[in-house]
């Protein structure tokens, strides 16, 4: 079966949500401010033939008809980082600041630890884990390719992540960018759709839900948790939050993006899920011409008007 | 082995030594030195200044860890001292042999301040160096050993990574991984 069938219900328009996932998705790169602003990145592009398109809703993503996004000058200076469009949106939405202390609880292969660096200036301390080293080791050599110094690179299961190597025990921001069944990737990955099953959706769900929970724990009272996936399944997503706020002591934030999104879904194959959840995003594949993404923004210490007192410009 | 060469060394396994498995901050300054063999703090700095003309205020705001004998990180961060992880910040520079060599990712971040020992490259001989090659250039009068390499990307001269300089002949020394083919840009 074809998983991206279950999710014909909730979308308003199926033909053009199947047809964008029958579409392959351009290469991508990321400008990585910590090395060179977008301009500079341009200037190289252009100096060197490089073909680029730009992103309306981000100055520093350039869209590469050519593909090949590793043989060019400012890919090697570390200028660039290959990332998909809809991959940079967590960061956006987790907002960190200079000199903060920030958890990225699944972080490799970094693309979103080094998104989070540059966002901070490299200044501050960025907490990189993933229980995988063989992943781990693609996320130190993406670092130090784009010239990261603010990060520390952790190797253990988020579930019961341990502050103890560390020089403090509270987050200012955690990032969850879960494991999760991926369908949302179809368009670079048509593969993900053959090896989908619902057995591994109700496992990798649980295991969202330990890592969510012991990031919410692990971020002071007042910080900030984003939740994000590459799935639509209401299982690994809405499901993880419903969980988690029933447990802990957090609640779900308004937020903003710069791209057009679907609210979080309250109800799915006879199960209901907090009001709550609406204020998390869902992105399909044909509302933006984009991947599938799915993102969430948590207050932690749960008493918040609902609002997202930061304002987050996006 | 004799009484006296036994106890020497049973004094020997008693100092702190260097541990592989963990980071350590280096001391500040030589008289600081409690592990044997470890850089310290002011004597990276002053290399960095001696080499490359790199003022100490560039790196004021980071830290320096040993992890490995002679590896030097740099990082910009809280960390506990020693501290157990996988990576504090990035490789930096290798120490604990006759002539440090700066790593290729410490030049490309940092080099940009670099007022000696840099060897600017015109495209042609940028895109051999990028790809790993060694070339002649005899026409470079400065010191011999570890060089900063840079081409000039869009008016601008930017690192590229290490060069080895012996014998009128420019050694790249970018590592396998990070090797690149890239056309040369005029
Ligand atoms: C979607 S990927 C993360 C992508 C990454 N954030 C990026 O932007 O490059 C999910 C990651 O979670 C890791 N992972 C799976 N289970 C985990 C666990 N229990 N604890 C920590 N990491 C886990 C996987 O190894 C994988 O690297």
């Amino acid at each position: 079966m074809n998983p991206l069938d279950r999710y014909e219900s909730l979308v308003d328009d199926v033909d053009a949500f199947r047809a964008a996932c029958d579409r392959s998705l351009p290469s991508v790169v990321r400008a990585n401010g910590v090395a060179a602003s977008p301009d500079r990145v341009r200037e190289a592009f252009d100096e060197s033939g490089v073909a680029y398109e730009p992103v309306d809703w981000h100055d520093g993503l350039f869209r590469l008809p050519d593909g090949n996004p590793g043989g060019n000058w400012p890919y090697v200076h570390g200028w660039t980082h290959g990332q998909e469009e809809v991959s940079v949106l967590p960061t956006l939405a987790l907002d960190p600041r200079p000199g903060e202390r920030v958890w990225d609880a699944c972080a490799a292969p970094g693309s979103k630890t080094t998104q989070i660096a540059d966002a901070m200036d490299d200044e501050g301390t960025v907490v990189a884990n993933d229980n995988n080293l063989g992943r781990l080791s693609a996320l130190r050599h993406n670092a130090e390719r784009l010239g990261i110094t603010n990060t520390i690179v952790t190797n253990q299961d988020a579930r019961n992540f341990s502050t103890k190597p560390l020089a403090f025990d509270e987050f200012d921001r955690a990032l969850v960018d879960a494991p999760c069944s991926c369908e949302g990737t179809c368009r670079k990955n048509p593969d993900v759709l053959d090896q989908w099953t619902l057995d591994h959706v109700h496992a990798v769900a649980g295991i969202q839900k330990g890592v969510l929970a012991r990031a919410v724990q692990a971020t002071r009272p007042g910080g900030t948790v984003v939740y994000s996936t590459c799935t639509f399944a209401p299982e690994e997503n809405e499901a993880v939050l419903d969980h988690v706020l029933a447990n802990e002591d957090c609640g779900l934030v308004a937020f903003d993006l710069p791209l057009d999104t679907d609210p979080g879904v309250t109800e799915w194959e006879g199960e209901t899920y907090d009001e709550s959840v609406t204020r998390a995003k869902r992105i399909y594949p044909h509302r933006n011409d984009t991947g599938g993404f799915f993102c969430a923004k948590l207050r932690v210490g749960g008493e918040g008007d609902g609002s997202d007192g930061e304002g987050v410009a996006a | 082995m004799s009484d006296d060469a036994a106890a020497a060394g049973e004094a020997a396994s008693d100092a702190p030594t260097n541990d592989g498995q963990q980071f350590d901050r280096l001391p500040e300054t030589p008289a600081d030195r409690e592990v044997q063999g470890r850089a310290s703090r002011a004597e990276v700095l002053d290399w960095w200044a001696e080499r490359f003309g790199i003022g100490e205020g560039v790196f004021e705001e980071y830290g320096f860890w040993e992890k490995g004998a002679g590896k030097i990180w740099v990082f910009n961060g809280e960390a506990t001292d020693p501290s157990e992880v996988e990576a504090v910040g990035m490789t930096f520079l290798r120490t604990r042999q006759e002539h440090w060599k700066p790593t290729g990712r410490a030049v490309s971040r940092f080099g940009a301040h670099a007022t000696k020992n840099v060897i600017e490259l015109d495209p042609e001989q940028a895109s051999r160096f990028a790809a790993g090659d060694d070339q002649d250039i005899p026409e470079w009068d400065g010191d011999w050993g570890y060089l900063i390499a840079t081409h000039e990307v869009a008016g601008e001269s930017v690192p590229i990574g290490v060069g080895l300089y012996l014998y009128d002949e420019l050694r790249s020394v970018v590592p396998k991984g990070s090797r690149a083919d890239l056309p040369v840009v005029e």
